[in-house]
């Protein structure tokens, strides 16, 4: 069972000065809270990878196979050969110490090695060692340092404090990008069967049952035809929810959490009302049931595995283009990957909005639209009836989720919705917003509870600035784009920064969406009643 | 430990060559064999790094964004920070490459009492490494007075302009000045900067000492101790002609120069001042943000194994029919 995390004023005694010894001494203490379990036998089997067994990161023994380092070695070689990005990084760092102070699990725990710079030294050292001239002779001189267990040991430490965010690679001179040394590393020690389960798990649930939660075809119905019944409570009105239905002009996708978990479930609400108040014809899909690829925090070929059927789906639903809910990691997959890994979609049309008539040019060869691009072309195009002020018991922040910022660029889309559905909108300050925004600190599947003590670490410098909205602006609600963020976050604040909640930009739209024959609402997504209404009362 | 290291290193290279530069039996070889042997070095270590380099592909596209990207008509795209066109990348690179924006954005975290953070301006390292990157640029280039005959126009306009301030005779000359208090600075915060300290190492003090060794011997050369600035001519121009002679006038200073200047090139493509070329084929920096416009190919993409609906289906077949959901087959 995980012990509960220090107090607040504890997790922040840390000091960014670093000690004077040597960073190459690679023993690493496990210590409860700072680390995730290791993957369970039966995930690595479902999925067909090496080294199934029952093991421990706090065990002496890891029962690695006995020619590990020769598999991560011949590893690394066929990934240097692979990703230029890969050799790249690993050879133009100039240790100019701009990353140092950029990565939240730094800011919040002060471990040096989790510098950015550092992190990624961890294996550029390794690579020095056995793939350079200089290191092969000079060994320690030239910065190389042996492959032993010990830097085993402290590569999945590490690797695993690293969310695969892309914050220091905004402020690195050469662009080096520690989520793709991250994704080489987790993939090698992939090899050698050491893994978490926070991230198989839901891989293997998914790869089999459509989502990360393993949710089968009748439990996903039951949970859509759950929330059409308590809309019809809200509003009035029973909307259609459709699930595999061929023929349907768009396929829409979201992740799994949106109709199994809270404050994600009110932003589903938000999506039905929508479709249903513009008459879009489209279809969920219960083999696609899951937007979210945990793949991509395993390797690029589980990546690749988990995003089929995104594709396979659409042809065999007979879709024009797909329509993609709010989720980070989903769209850092279906921007930068799904066209290259799965495409092309030449079975697909270029999307174009059966509403406005717009044709979503950016998304002419995935035809895959975010939902924010969507909904953001509606309200420009008054399509949408909003009544603002039902928002109004929210001051709202918005928290740019790390991938649609640095790996998409979608910064404006969300806020001009939030401004169209919401009388007080205020942004956190400018280091911690748009590209360089902070990670929640649980992202690429760290966000298990057993890691809680480095989640509420890495979590700190984004609590922190939403603390400098709410005291200056009384902000109790949070917005973001991301499932991530809204499973996490709400345990990250609670703690932090108590009195501000987390929901999604889809509920405010369903809060102030005026829908056609609706009746007089009273509450709120939430089934909280509408203050302003008692408040215009007593005035 | 390692900084002393490295220092004592090009301590005992300087007087070495300084020895060497003394006794005539070893003027060629440190005049002519050695500046051939590490220019070879250079440009065939260069070349192999950047053909490894080029040899492993881009599989993905993976530009870090860090700007609006180009989407609705009506929202207005940052067409350099998230580039869509070629013109956008292109100037994101030239903004990279002359003038160090990536840089630029550096802050510096503080965490006070609350917690509360503070994000506070830091550009020294910006201005220091542009300082740094642009005077060695011009005073390379300066150089080139050695090498060609007759001596471009550009180049003596570039010593006046360098040489604007007019103080003393011969002229003191700008870059001389800022390099070498760039690289004080740049060595200075490898010491009292605690974060950057942890991580520096021998190879990054290496580089700083070899730099200041040669900026220190130039300036020695040109304001100090005058050399025959007729036989180094000579002995340059011999060495790009191929008929290399070490004249008797040129004095052992030079040679400390020259050989240390030799160990850079030399150590050059092995080191981590690669980022030179590299900088250029940057996977984050040099593709733009039109990901799911234009299809990228992976050149060694290969098929893997899926679940597939009908499997999916045939596991599910009896849950899917009792939910009431379309199914392929009844």
């Amino acid at each position: 069972m995980p012990e509960a995390p220090p107090k607040p004023e504890e997790l922040v005694q840390i000091s960014y000065d670093p000690p004077y010894a040597d960073w190459r001494d690679a023993r690493v203490e496990y210590r409860k809270g700072t680390f995730c379990y290791s993957a369970a036998a039966k995930n690595l089997r479902y999925l067909s990878m090496p080294n199934p067994r029952d093991w421990q990161p706090f065990n002496s023994d890891w029962k690695l196979p006995p020619d590990w380092r020769e598999i991560i070695l011949k590893g690394m070689e066929e990934r240097l050969k692979k990703y230029r990005s890969f050799r790249l990084f690993m050879d133009i760092c100039v240790r100019c110490g701009a990353c140092a102070d950029k990565c939240h699990f730094f800011l919040g725990s002060a471990d040096p090695k989790n510098m950015p710079v550092l992190r990624a030294e961890l294996i550029r050292s390794v690579y020095r060692r056995y793939f350079t001239l200089a290191g092969r002779i000079f060994r320690g001189l030239a910065g190389g340092r042996d492959l032993t267990e010990d830097v085993l040991k402290e590569w999945f430490y590490y690797f695993y404090q690293c969310t695969e965010c892309r914050r220091c690679s905004v402020f690195c001179p050469f662009g080096i990008d520690t989520a793709e040394i991250t994704m080489m590393v987790r993939e090698l020690l992939n090899l050698v069967g050491v893994n978490t389960n926070w991230v198989l798990e839901p891989a293997a649930n998914c790869f089999r049952t459509g989502n990360h939660l393993g949710i089968q075809p009748h439990g996903f119905k039951d949970s859509i035809d759950f929330a059409v019944d308590e809309l019809e409570e809200i509003t009035g009105i029973r909307v259609e929810a459709p699930i595999n239905r061929k023929g349907a002009e768009i396929l829409f996708v979201v992740p799994s959490a949106d109709y199994f978990g809270t404050p994600h479930y009110y932003t589903l609400l938000g999506y039905l009302m929508l479709f249903h108040e513009i008459g879009l014809d489209y279809t969920f899909s219960a083999y696609a049931s899951e937007g979210g690829n945990f793949g991509l925090f395993s390797s690029h070929e589980m990546m690749k595995r988990l995003n089929a059927k995104m594709y396979a789906e659409a042809q065999r639903l007979g879709v024009k283009w797909i329509l993609g809910g709010e989720c980070g990691h989903m769209w850092r997959v279906a921007h930068q990957y799904m066209d290259t890994m799965n495409g092309p979609a030449d079975f697909l049309e270029e999307p174009v909005s059966p509403i406005t008539g717009t044709r979503f040019e950016n998304a002419r060869a995935t035809r895959m639209v975010h939902i924010c691009e969507f909904t953001s072309d509606l309200i420009h195009n008054r399509k949408l009836k909003l009544d603002s002020s039902r928002n109004d018991h929210w001051k709202v922040t918005f928290h740019d989720s790390c991938n649609p910022a640095r790996a998409m660029g979608l910064l404006e889309e969300p806020r001009y919705i939030l401004r169209n559905v919401s009388n007080h909108f205020y942004e956190m300050p400018e280091n911690t917003i748009r590209e360089q925004t902070f990670c929640c600190g649980s992202g690429a599947g760290l966000g298990t509870d057993e890691n809680i003590e480095m989640r509420l670490r890495g979590g700190l410098p984004r609590a922190n600035a939403v603390k400098y909205v709410r005291d200056k602006y009384g902000v109790n609600l949070l917005t973001c784009i991301c499932a991530i963020d809204k499973a996490t976050l709400p345990t990250a604040l609670e703690y932090w920064t108590p009195g501000v909640e987390v929901g999604g930009i889809h509920e405010l739209v369903g809060n102030a969406l005026v829908m056609k024959g609706e009746k007089e609402r009273t509450t709120d997504l939430r089934s909280e009643p509408l203050h302003q209404k008692e408040a215009t009362v007593n005035a | 430990m390692s900084a002393l290291i490295s220092f004592i290193l090009v301590l005992l290279v300087t007087g070495l060559s300084f020895a060497g530069g003394e006794i005539d039996s070893s003027r060629f070889l440190l005049g002519v064999i050695l500046p051939y042997m590490a220019m070879a070095a250079f440009l065939a270590g260069l070349v192999y790094r950047v053909l490894k380099w080029a040899n492993s592909p881009v599989p993905f596209h993976i530009p870090t964004t860090c700007g609006q990207q180009k989407s609705l008509p009506w929202i207005k795209s940052s067409w350099i920070e998230s580039p869509h066109t070629r013109l956008g990348v292109v100037t994101r690179m030239a903004m990279e490459i002359l003038f160090f924006r990536s840089l630029f954005r550096n802050s510096r975290a503080q965490l006070r009492e609350g917690p509360r953070f503070l994000y506070a301006e830091n550009k020294g390292l910006w201005l220091a490494a542009l300082a740094f990157h642009w005077s060695m640029l011009v005073i390379v280039l300066r150089h080139l007075r050695f090498f060609v005959v007759p001596v471009p126009r550009f180049i003596l306009g570039m010593d006046a302009v360098d040489g604007f301030f007019q103080v003393g005779a011969p002229q003191l000359l700008v870059t001389d000045a800022v390099i070498t208090v760039a690289l004080l600075f740049l060595l200075q915060r490898r010491f009292t900067d605690s974060q950057v300290r942890y991580i520096s190492m021998f190879s990054d003090y290496l580089a700083l000492f070899l730099l200041l060794g040669i900026a220190v011997s130039g300036i020695l050369m040109r304001y100090f101790f005058k050399v025959d600035l007729e036989g180094v001519k000579q002995l340059a121009m011999g060495l790009v002609t191929f008929s290399p002679t070490v004249p008797a006038s040129v004095s052992a200073l030079v040679f400390v120069h020259l050989t240390l200047v030799s160990l850079l090139l030399a150590y050059f493509p092995f080191s981590k001042l690669v980022h030179m070329g590299g900088i250029f084929l940057s996977p984050t920096r040099n593709l733009a943000n039109n990901s799911r416009m234009v299809r990228h190919v992976n050149p060694w993409d290969y098929p893997v194994k899926v679940h597939t609906y009908q499997e999916w289906e045939e596991e599910f077949h009896d849950k899917i029919k009792a939910a009431g959901l379309p199914l392929e087959r009844e």
